[in-house]
């Protein structure tokens, strides 16, 4: 059913930022939680977080488009290069550099009160840009996401009325209409039915060719099933989380070298 | 108070259980709905006759101060006849009587909107100050001074308005006359200070602060992954608030500018010391004189004699009506509000 909307035009899309972590730390207070993560999110591959709860991966999400800092008491060290510029300096503006790396988050959050194509358009209201055909934009943001068929008739209606998977993926819609070179997505499909987890896998699949995706997921499966690089991340009782391994995803489930990766992946523990 | 007649009823011929049973289980002989019961437990029955009596009360006082103030201003109405509404003199212990409420109530209009209009950008701004700009080690000092202003009594407003705010307005105001009274009649002054246009403004002294506490308690509810989904998408603070805090917050300020219109409408002591009392209708908004309903009740009280104190029943039932006209209308305004979304 996805193959007319995988027909979206790509023609002059970027092919993605390149993201890269150095060294990156956090602290909740003056509790530590993340240590020297280093990880190279590369342009146009899909990089999948992987670990158990508490190990740090969503927070190292949040770092990545500066989300980590609205949390009144959370701090940082180490830096994040977009193409080469540190996000945390003055290279770009912070708005600047949301707008490149959007994000989706775990719980949909659509603007109840808009229409659909209202919260589609709600990215270029608040970045203050214009664009010259609004109905194409909609439509091709809803396709990239997978939602067009399902919403077409119904535009002007409250995204509140969607289902939670509708939800979601209209929040997909929402942050590629800014036309973002990264992706973030924190457990987009925790929240979700398995036929929207589907959906929504589908659609990572077909938008990898066209930016760089990094998700953070509890689910095996969908971490084998999407994505083409793995971090493995892992906190140890009252140290901070560490990447304990990375590399190729197909690597990291089917010949891992650190032992406890091999654990985690084959379901004896987290 | 249990409702007669309505579809859930407590079962008062069980003894109480402690438990609430929902009679679902029994097949219905017929397709259309069933009639739904509920025994109630003990404390809830006791909980249910404590909330409804003390509603009761609530709103029998507010009948009986109707009532009281029609019934006492009955003959002042028999005296006045339609010309209550249309007089603006205050003569009502003279022979023949002439009185009415125009005058006051024409200046209780202007100071409330003066108020009004002073009161909700500053209150809206002061909370969207508070809650989204200010550093977070203020954020708590501030909303307690804030919550702490709202507390106190209105004379020292007044006062502070009477003997700082007024003179130091003095020149500002007479420069305006000068540039705009030749071409705005309602600018025109020959002299300023104790006017209506300075009495609406120290009322909005004292309905800025609990304006405020209310519409900053209600944004500061604005979801906060919305919130942080406009900040994804490259917005601005200022877009998250047009977008996110706005729109959600919008029934509270309203409601909060409505309770800060209630105390503009009914205060007393700010209006009697700032005007210099004039019962006549002054659309000179900033030329000395005039006069509100509460102000001119206060003024006129010591003074009156049997119809005087009648035709001020009369006009603090005017008052009275006003205000709960707003209020029902603010009613309104919310409910279709929330239903827009």
């Amino acid at each position: 059913m996805t193959t007319q909307e995988s027909e979206a035009p790509v023609t002059g899309q970027p092919v993605g930022g390149t993201l890269r972590g150095v060294g990156v730390s956090a602290w909740f207070g003056a509790r530590k939680v993340l240590e020297g993560v280093d990880i190279d999110m590369r342009a146009g591959v899909v990089t999948a977080l992987i670990g158990p709860s508490g190990c740090g991966k969503s927070t190292f999400l949040r770092i990545l488009n500066r989300m980590h800092e609205l949390v009144p008491i959370a701090t940082l060290g180490g830096s994040v290069l977009l193409d080469g510029d540190d996000i945390y300096g003055t290279a770009l503006p912070i708005t600047e550099v949301r707008r490149r790396i959007g994000m989706v988050f775990q719980k949909p959050n659509p603007f109840p009160a808009m229409t659909i194509g209202d919260n589609v358009m709600a990215g270029l209201r608040l970045t203050g840009r214009k664009t010259a055909n609004r109905e194409q934009l909609i439509e091709e943001s809803l396709r990239r996401a997978g939602l067009w068929n399902e919403v077409r008739n119904r535009l002007g209606a409250p995204a509140g009325g969607l289902s939670g998977g509708q939800q979601q993926r209209l929040c997909i819609a929402r942050s590629l209409a800014v036309r973002p070179d990264v992706l973030l997505m924190d457990e987009p499909c925790s929240a979700l039915d398995p036929t929207s987890t589907r959906r929504i896998e589908e659609t990572i699949l077909e938008l990898k060719d066209q930016l760089t995706i990094v998700i953070v997921t509890h689910n095996m499966q969908q971490a084998q099933r999407v994505s083409e690089h793995c971090a493995f991340f892992l906190a140890a009782e009252d140290e901070p989380g560490r990447v304990v391994e990375q590399g190729e995803t197909e690597h990291i489930f089917g010949s891992p070298e650190d032992p406890r990766t091999a654990d985690y992946v084959n379901g004896r523990f987290g | 108070m249990p409702a007669k007649g309505s579809t859930v009823e407590a079962n008062d011929s069980e003894e109480p259980t402690g438990l609430a049973v929902l009679g679902f289980g029994e097949p219905a002989d017929e397709a259309g709905p069933r009639r739904i019961e509920a025994r109630l437990s003990g404390s809830d029955r006791f909980y249910r006759a404590l909330a409804s009596t003390g509603a009761g009360i609530t709103l029998l006082i507010i009948v009986l101060i109707g009532v009281f103030l029609l019934l006492e201003a009955l003959p002042a109405f028999r005296a006045a006849g339609f010309g209550f509404l249309t007089t603006q003199r205050w003569d009502p212990d003279s022979a023949p009587p002439e009185f009415g409420v125009a005058a006051m109530m024409f200046g209780t209009a202007v100071t409330a909107v003066v108020a009004m209009l002073a009161t909700v950008p500053l209150a809206l701004a002061t909370a969207l100050f508070i809650n989204e700009y200010a550093p977070r080690v203020l954020r708590a000092t501030l909303t307690s001074l804030v919550d702490l202003m709202a507390a106190i009594p209105s004379l020292v407003f007044a006062l502070w308005g009477l003997f700082f705010l007024v003179p130091w307005l003095q020149p500002i105001e007479g420069w305006l006359v000068a540039q705009l009274g030749g071409t705005l009649p309602f600018m025109r002054a020959i002299a300023t200070g104790s006017s209506l246009f300075n009495a609406g403004l120290v009322i909005a002294l004292m309905a800025i602060p609990i304006t405020t506490s209310i519409i900053r308690e209600v944004l500061s509810q604005a979801p906060r992954h919305e919130c942080e989904g406009a900040l994804a998408l490259g917005g601005t603070r200022w877009g998250m608030i047009t977008t996110v805090i706005l729109p959600f917050g919008k029934t509270g300020i309203i409601g909060g500018s409505m309770l800060g219109l209630g105390r503009a409408l009914g205060e007393t002591i700010a209006a009697t010391l700032i005007l210099n009392i004039r019962f006549e209708i002054k659309p000179q908004i900033l030329e000395t004189g005039g006069i509100t309903v509460a102000s001119g009740i206060a003024v006129e009280f010591f003074d009156a004699q049997e119809l005087g104190l009648s035709a001020l029943m009369a006009a603090g039932l005017s008052l009275f009506l006003v205000t709960i006209v707003i209020n029902l209308v603010a009613a309104v305004v919310v409910e279709r509000a929330k239903a827009a979304g």
